[in-house]
């Protein structure tokens, strides 16, 4: 009893501890859960465009497939490895920080910034290829519209032209496109807040701010990394893989 | 009396208005409550521009031709009510005032779980709103309040980007707000305050906390897809592409459907309050009033579909559909009768805010039966898109939210300023608004059933004498909104000083000063008994031959 | 109802009673409802009210079986209101088959309509009493819908899909026409009226009307200009392309295996984007028709492809690709797609 007082005491004295908590503790639980919930959030936002994507690839099988297979499959596989190595480097950086090796620790939040920005940087190169193609749908770009090359029989091969398997139309191939650069450009926007993110807490890291006592803010973004993470571990295959077959004889 | 045996905090000069003075010790401003009272200036100022709008709607409507506004503003009108009074009075009303207010005191915790992030969602709600308010005097939209595509992408010639992206905006601050509840009750309950001890507005504002977080998102990227769509010229939406503009009116009302349980399940969180606190008794089935909170939020989400009935969705899905919204439909009766159950041998007082409550359960009762003729299949065929789906949704949002909002307000206005509301005038003005609300809808349900159609400028001349009725309430109606206006500002100078307690109540939040001091009590509470405890347990009475289960006080 | 102020709409429908029936089961139980907990809450307000300042009622408590009483009791009754209403809606969206067919295209502002013998309407939709009339709708623009009160029928009309409704007329007179999904600028403006004629005097005004060919029998002009006779054949026989004789309500296999009953949506859909549903044994060699056709030229085609002597149901594909030598069919272009206006900020 005497101890646990003393021990309230204490943690009062702790500099991170707001106003409004009775302890770290209550302070720690109500920011996980605070971002357990915001990332509910995040599924259902992202759910939306799921439900677009699942819609009409199931109308237009043909379509989303010679569009997907115009995508570069190996700069895909390239970010998801990058993605997945940041999350383990995110993970370590979370358990250097709650035992408290700060040297470590700010070693894997610069590894964790290093390649999510990595994975931006691939992000740009792939758009910018889909722009040569003049794949960006509509009117976004207004001096650029939607006009790729249609790939023919007997065609010299040109690595911007989209081969149309049988069935397909230039316009519902714009419709990938466009939940393409939907879904990946919102996952983009993630990753690019993301990177602010952990940039805030390396230099919270480097003034010594965190300690085994007070880590949440590690262990917070740590969770919102990973979810921004997974949603690209749905979006690979869902984008780049999924009916390869069809292109190639399968 | 038990309420008078509280102890309460000496009285003391220093509370949250006057702890800290000056513009900027509102702006940034970290106090849940005074955040609240930054959330009642500002719904309060969309409440009357939604309301002008209003005005104008019905002054159209009294004669068949349209001869006082264009056509294309008209549209524009009934447009811009919809939108502001849904996205940024309804939704926000009830949990960014009396939420913010009472979640932490009923609690008996200091502030909520995040301060600084209730703090940005006011600002990020003003944000919306003031890109809305730009959207409209810019020029305004005309494409209704559903959006509906592809007359939303392609067609209009308004400003529907700009309208879009306040909503888009806005939704992040109604997130943030249920967020911040969702954790605070998790997290920061006074020791003793178990889940079943909570007062039932809790129960009914983390319920709609769930519906905020849940659908708010899927509105949030819906809008964002239509706005990019409308400028890419191309889009999901768009038919030319093979897109399906159905598909928008799906991702719409999963949100939207939800969105009329956030404008009237923290309505019925207050009616729980007022109803047990007015008549001195506890909940009758305070579980089963809490649980059907929870379970109108989770069969919410399942019943979107029942707006599309006519629109070419396949009968199967429609059958579904229509057999979830009868199913939401009972959770709701089942607070009904509870609450009745509750006044059975009870002490009731005749205060304004129970004469709300008093209102609220006639007016919620037609509201929701009318519902019934909505989710019928065959019924709904004719109905649909007619002013019988007009009035029924005003049953529902003004019948029901408003009334308990002002319900509310008037009950924890001494708590929240310190002063009493002159009694006389609120019962008068309950009376006039009730009264002007009946004449306004009542009407629209038969010219909804004679088959008048909603959105419409000018009309057959056989409806007129639905529309004068309707016209001539609106401004019973209008004019008791302007009662209460008045006489809560002016209660705030002059109103007679509030006790701590005025009307001896045994709720945490009676258990302070009032107003409250910055830190809500001096120590944290420790609490020891049910909600709504008036007398002791042991007295607990059952009723009749039926209750042989003793359900609570446990 | 020959009240001063009609509460009930006109009934003119076989189909109007039966939703008349609902709304007054419905009508009845919501009154009972309202007046039992309105009765129930006056009465305990007066009998209950608090007499003295420090009076404190007993606690009272729950019952589960009272609850459960409110609980099964409402949902059994809105379940009797589900299968009644449910079954009446079948009704509704089912066209019985022997129905007569009418084209309608909705657009801003106007409903365009045309009957299978030709004649062409605008905001006007003329129709024998007790003959029963199947609606083919779509729109050139926006969502629409087609609303008669009288007949208790409502559909929307969406832009690529064909939507349809049916009704049976029960008596004479001039009925309101709606559109009753908000469409723009004169939405209001977007009405008509229905005329229900005896069948004589429908027989009349359909003679006194014929200043245009059939929807068939221009369907069929339109079969020619637009090549599609060069694979179909004259008479939707087949050739390089499959049999169109018989074709809807026909199940066609599909090349991959799968299978689809030919409607009007499918047949729309081929014609737009032939690539989408190949019958099995034939080769994606028919043009698309994007922007080439309107919509109101779709519904003639469709009606001609309906109007083919068909039912043979013979094998298809096993019609020998006879070389004709005739040139690729090219679509004609037609300037009746709408111009898209853009979309202004």
């Amino acid at each position: 009893m005497i101890q646990s007082h003393a021990t309230a005491e204490e943690i009062h004295g702790h500099p991170a501890l707001q106003h409004h908590f009775e302890n770290m503790e209550q302070q720690r639980e109500a920011g996980t859960l605070g971002m357990w919930v915001f990332l509910v959030t995040e599924i259902m936002f992202f759910g939306g465009m799921f439900l677009a994507y699942t819609l009409y690839r199931s109308t237009y099988p043909q379509a989303f497939a010679s569009a997907s297979n115009h995508l570069d499959i190996t700069l895909g596989t390239l970010n998801t490895g990058v993605l997945i190595l940041s999350s383990l480097t995110m993970a370590l950086a979370v358990y250097f920080t709650q035992v408290g090796k700060r040297q470590p620790q700010i070693l894997c939040l610069v590894l964790t910034l290093i390649l999510g920005l990595t994975f931006l940087g691939v992000k740009a190169f792939e758009y910018y290829d889909k722009y040569e193609s003049a794949l960006i749908p509509g009117h976004l770009i207004p001096s650029h519209p939607f006009d790729p090359h249609v790939h023919h029989e007997g065609d010299p091969p040109n690595p911007h032209a989209i081969e149309l398997l049988p069935g397909a139309t230039l316009r519902q191939v714009e419709l990938f496109y466009w939940i393409y650069f939907a879904m990946t450009g919102m996952h983009a926007l993630h990753m690019i807040i993301g990177a602010g993110l952990l940039t805030f807490l390396l230099i919270y890291s480097l003034k010594g701010r965190f300690d085994p006592e007070y880590h949440s803010p590690v262990e917070i973004i740590g969770l919102y990394w990973h979810f921004v993470d997974i949603v690209w571990i749905f979006l690979f295959p869902l984008l780049y893989l999924l009916g390869r077959h069809f292109g190639h004889g399968g | 009396m038990k309420a008078e045996e509280f102890e309460l905090p000496p009285p003391s000069r220093v509370n949250y208005l006057n702890a800290t003075y000056g513009l900027k010790s509102w702006l940034l401003t970290k106090d849940h409550k005074r955040i609240a009272l930054l959330y009642l200036g500002s719904i309060t100022f969309f409440f009357f521009i939604g309301g002008l709008y209003a005005l104008m709607i019905r002054l159209e409507l009294l004669t068949p031709q349209g001869d006082f506004l264009q056509s294309t503003t008209y549209n524009k009108v009934f447009t811009q009510h919809g939108i502001i009074m849904i996205f940024f009075f309804l939704i926000p009303s009830i949990p960014a005032t009396l939420g913010n207010f009472l979640v932490p005191m009923m609690i008996g915790a200091k502030d909520l779980a995040f301060p600084r992030i209730n703090l940005l969602s006011w600002y990020i709600y003003l944000i919306g709103g003031v890109i809305t308010i730009y959207a409209l005097l810019a020029g305004g939209v005309d494409t209704g309040w559903t959006f509906y595509t592809p007359f939303s992408t392609t067609f209009s010639n308004s400003y529907v980007v700009a309208t879009g992206l306040g909503i888009f905006i806005n939704g992040f601050s109604s997130i943030l707000t249920g967020l911040n509840f969702i954790v605070t009750i998790h997290t920061m309950r006074a020791p003793g305050m178990t889940w079943f001890r909570m007062p039932l507005f809790l129960w009914s504002i983390y319920a709609t906390s769930l519906v905020m977080i849940l659908g708010t998102p899927v509105i949030a990227i819906t809008i964002l897809l239509l706005a990019f769509e409308r400028v890419s010229r191309v889009g999901i939406f768009d038919p030319a592409l093979g897109g399906d503009p159905i598909l928008f009116q799906h991702l719409f009302w999963f949100y939207s459907h939800p969105a009329v349980y956030i404008m009237v399940l923290p309505s019925m969180g207050v009616v729980s309050e007022l109803i047990a606190n007015f008549s001195r008794k506890n909940i009758f089935g305070y579980r089963f009033v809490a649980f059907s909170s929870l379970a109108i939020a989770v069969f919410g989400f399942l019943v979107w579909g029942h707006h599309l009935f006519v629109t070419s969705q396949s009968v199967y899905a429609g059958m579904i559909f229509s057999f979830l919204s009868f199913a939401v439909a009972i959770p709701s009766a089942i607070k009904v009768f509870n609450w009745t159950a509750t006044l059975y041998k009870s002490s009731i007082s005749y205060d304004t805010p129970m004469l709300y409550a008093l209102g609220f359960i006639g007016l919620f009762t037609v509201g929701g039966m009318t519902g019934l003729f909505l989710a019928a299949l065959a019924l709904d065929v004719h109905l649909s898109d007619t002013y019988f789906v007009v009035a029924h949704f005003h049953y529902i949002m003004v019948g029901g939210a408003l009334m308990g909002y002002l319900g509310g307000l008037h009950y924890w206005w001494p708590k929240i300023t310190g002063r009493m509301y002159p009694e006389g005038w609120g019962r008068f003005s309950a009376l006039v608004i009730f009264v002007g609300f009946n004449l306004t809808f009542l009407p629209q349900f038969v010219a909804g059933f004679l088959g008048m159609p909603r959105r419409y400028h000018a009309y057959p001349p056989e409806f007129q004498v639905f529309n004068v009725l309707s016209s001539a309430g609106a401004s019973i109606l209008g004019l008791g909104m302007l009662i209460p206006a008045i006489y809560f500002v002016w209660s705030m100078r002059y109103g007679k000083v509030a006790e701590s307690n005025p009307w001896h109540l045994p709720g945490l939040e009676w258990r302070t000063q009032s107003p409250p001091i910055t830190e809500n009590f001096d120590v944290t509470p420790v609490v020891t008994w049910e909600a709504y405890e008036f007398a002791p347990p042991e007295e607990t009475e059952i009723i009749g031959k039926f209750g042989s289960e003793l359900e609570q006080p446990a | 109802m020959q009240s001063w102020i009609p509460l009930v709409p006109d009934s003119a429908s076989t189909l109007s009673w039966k939703v008349d029936a609902i709304y007054f089961y419905l009508s009845g139980i919501t009154l009972f409802f309202t007046l039992l907990i309105s009765g129930i809450l006056i009465f305990f307000v007066i009998r209950y009210r608090r007499r003295s300042p420090y009076e404190i009622p007993r606690p009272i408590a729950g019952s589960h079986k009272l609850e459960t009483l409110w609980t099964v009791i409402p949902f059994l009754i809105s379940m009797t209101i589900f299968g009644w209403a449910s079954s009446v809606y079948f009704q509704q969206y089912h066209p019985p088959d022997n129905a007569v067919e009418v084209y309608v295209v909705g657009k801003q502002w106007m409903w365009k309509i045309q009957h299978s013998t030709g004649q062409r309407e605008i905001n006007e939709l003329h129709v024998p009493v007790g003959r029963k009339i199947k609606l083919i709708m779509t729109t050139e623009d926006v969502i629409h819908d087609f609303f008669v009160p009288a007949f208790r029928m409502k559909a929307d009309v969406v832009p690529g899909k064909y939507t349809t409704q049916w009704f049976e007329a029960t008596k004479t007179g001039t009925f309101h026409l709606f559109c009753a999904e908000y469409c723009g600028m004169n939405h209001s403006g977007m009405i008509g009226s229905v005329i229900v004629m005896e069948p004589r005097e429908f027989d009349n005004w359909l003679s006194g009307n014929i200043n245009s060919a059939s929807p068939a029998a221009a369907g069929q002009q339109l079969y020619q200009t637009l090549g599609c006779v060069s694979c179909h054949g004259a008479n939707g026989e087949g050739g390089r392309g499959p049999t169109l004789a018989g074709l809807v309500g026909r199940k066609t296999p599909l090349v991959g295996g799968q299978e689809v009953v030919a409607d009007e949506a499918y047949i729309r859909e081929s014609i737009l984007n032939p690539q989408a549903k190949l019958v099995e044994g034939f080769g994606p060699i028919m043009p698309t028709f994007q922007g080439q056709v309107s919509e109101d030229q779709l519904l003639q085609l469709l009606a001609f492809i309906k109007s083919l002597p068909g039912g043979s149901s013979q094998p298809q594909g096993t019609a020998s690709p006879a070389a004709s030598g005739s040139a690729a069919p090219r679509p004609v272009a037609s300037p009746a797609q709408p111009n898209r206006p853009a979309a202004g900020q």
